[in-house]
């Protein structure tokens, strides 16, 4: 059975609820000998020192070891090696495959041809599972359910990836979706077909201020690029409008909880950071505890097996 | 009148491929790679018909074709009708219909996508066979079969 973990679209509600339980005893005691003896390659063909930090983390405080490049220029890819050679050479000496492409598709080609599971951590604009997972697991913990929320996505709702998967991924839980963008950055049709298909509701609004996110549960902010707009001047026209401002807060519920995949420019104001509602920093924590499950369930490793694990370092 | 059929001549073994809208006539030819056949092949370019206003018609003797020969034709042409001849006997006819999948048969619209990019074999997902709507295996981009190209 291959156990690669290629997009969270292919996890049920159970599963997802046994991730994020697994994830739970990781966050109570981080740090086992749980992977000694095991060895996780890390395989980054595109730079993302945040994402591989966080799975070598994972990784590292588990007891694995870890080996791999953060630098595609270092590697045979360079001389014209194909993805495919590249990932049987690392098959003979890892036990699972945490790979980064700039391709979209990268991953679920190389789980097909791997003897071993592969993880995905981001394949160009396409999926990025770990990031939904610690994604839901904050929502989770900071709402202390997933259902039946009000979910506000800001920014880039257009090329922002995370904001596809975890609208996917939210498909077993009822929530409500609340579209804030500008025209050029607007969610796509295919999702908002996806959201008819599965019964999500979702609300579009032109407006972002402190009404509209009055009701919202979860505020999951993103950036907006310069480089994503083919009209500089309509970049220049919207980039202040999509800006969280302290005084934006003033209706928000007690509950509200501001998320952000990070990198943070300067669309949440730094001001925020002290503010109850900031949940960013811990959510990117967060990523620490959800990688840890990602890669235990990917080794075969049980949930059960986690809760009766005697190496954990106290 | 007099009907269609008798225009070109009639057929005792092989396959007659009908209903092919006429600017696809080449594709279908092309795919089909007729031109390397030895077999004797009967083509009808700009004929009426009822259904299509004009459409054209290829007879190729001796000739069965396999699934997958069909499937390419499927998405050239989707709406040709497929009759097997033996004996002068129609013994079978059938619509060509889209497949549920497409392997090895058109290249993905996305040049990001790992099939571009790699020796290897594309795989789509056919998401509506009226729309002629097709999502990419790997990259997960829907495309209009339409819009896509041939390998």
């Amino acid at each position: 059975m291959n156990r690669s973990l290629v997009t969270i679209a292919d996890h049920s509600r159970e599963k997802i609820e046994y991730l994020i339980r697994m994830a739970q005893e990781f966050e109570r005691h981080p740090n086992r000998l749980l992977l000694q003896g095991r060895i996780v390659a890390t395989l980054f063909f595109e730079p993302s020192t945040r994402t591989r930090l966080s799975f070598e983390t994972a990784a590292n405080r588990l007891g694995a070891r870890v080996i791999g490049f953060a630098d595609p220029k270092v590697t045979s890819g360079t001389k014209g090696e194909t993805l495919k050679d590249t990932i049987m050479m690392v098959s003979n000496y890892a036990d699972v495959i945490v790979m980064r492409h700039y391709l979209e598709g990268a991953a679920r080609y190389a789980s097909e041809i791997a003897p071993v599971p592969i993880i995905n951590a981001g394949d160009g604009a396409n999926q990025h599972p770990s990031q939904t997972m610690l994604d839901l697991y904050t929502i989770n913990q900071t709402q202390g359910t997933l259902d039946n929320l009000n979910i506000y996505l800001v920014g880039d709702l257009k090329y922002g990836r995370t904001v596809h998967s975890l609208l996917m991924a939210m498909r077993h839980f009822n929530p409500t979706f609340h579209f804030i963008a500008p025209d050029e950055l607007a969610m796509p049709e295919e999702y908002k077909q996806y959201c008819r298909q599965h019964d999500i509701r979702y609300v579009e609004h032109k407006d972002f201020d402190e009404d509209v996110i009055s009701q919202a549960d979860i505020l999951y902010m993103t950036r907006v690029q310069r480089e994503r707009f083919t009209d500089l001047m309509e970049y220049e026209r919207v980039k202040d409008r999509y800006l969280l401002k302290l005084d934006m807060l003033s209706k928000a519920k007690p509950n509200m909880r501001i998320l952000h995949p990070l990198p943070r420019v300067n669309e949440i104001e730094y001001s925020i950071d002290d503010d109850p509602h900031a949940y960013y920093f811990q959510q990117a924590r967060n990523g620490l505890y959800a990688r840890q499950a990602i890669i235990c369930d990917t080794l075969g490793i049980t949930l059960e097996q986690v809760q009766n694990d005697n190496t954990i370092i106290l | 009148m007099k009907r269609q059929e008798l225009i070109v001549s009639a057929l005792d073994h092989g396959t007659v491929i009908d209903h092919i809208p006429c600017d696809r006539l080449f594709e279908v030819i092309n795919l089909l790679h007729l031109e390397q056949m030895t077999n004797k092949v009967t083509i009808g370019y700009n004929l009426k018909s009822n259904k299509m206003g004009t459409k054209s018609i290829i007879k190729i003797a001796d000739k069965f074709f396999t699934n997958e020969e069909l499937n390419q034709l499927s998405v050239v042409a989707p709406n040709v009708t497929l009759a097997i001849i033996r004996d002068y006997e129609v013994v079978e006819k059938r619509p060509v219909a889209l497949p549920d999948e497409l392997k090895s048969i058109v290249h993905c619209n996305n040049p990001k996508c790992i099939t571009n990019n790699e020796p290897m074999p594309t795989l789509f997902h056919v998401v509506d066979k009226e729309k002629g709507k097709i999502r990419c295996h790997y990259c997960n981009h829907e495309q209009d079969i339409k819009q896509v190209k041939l390998v």
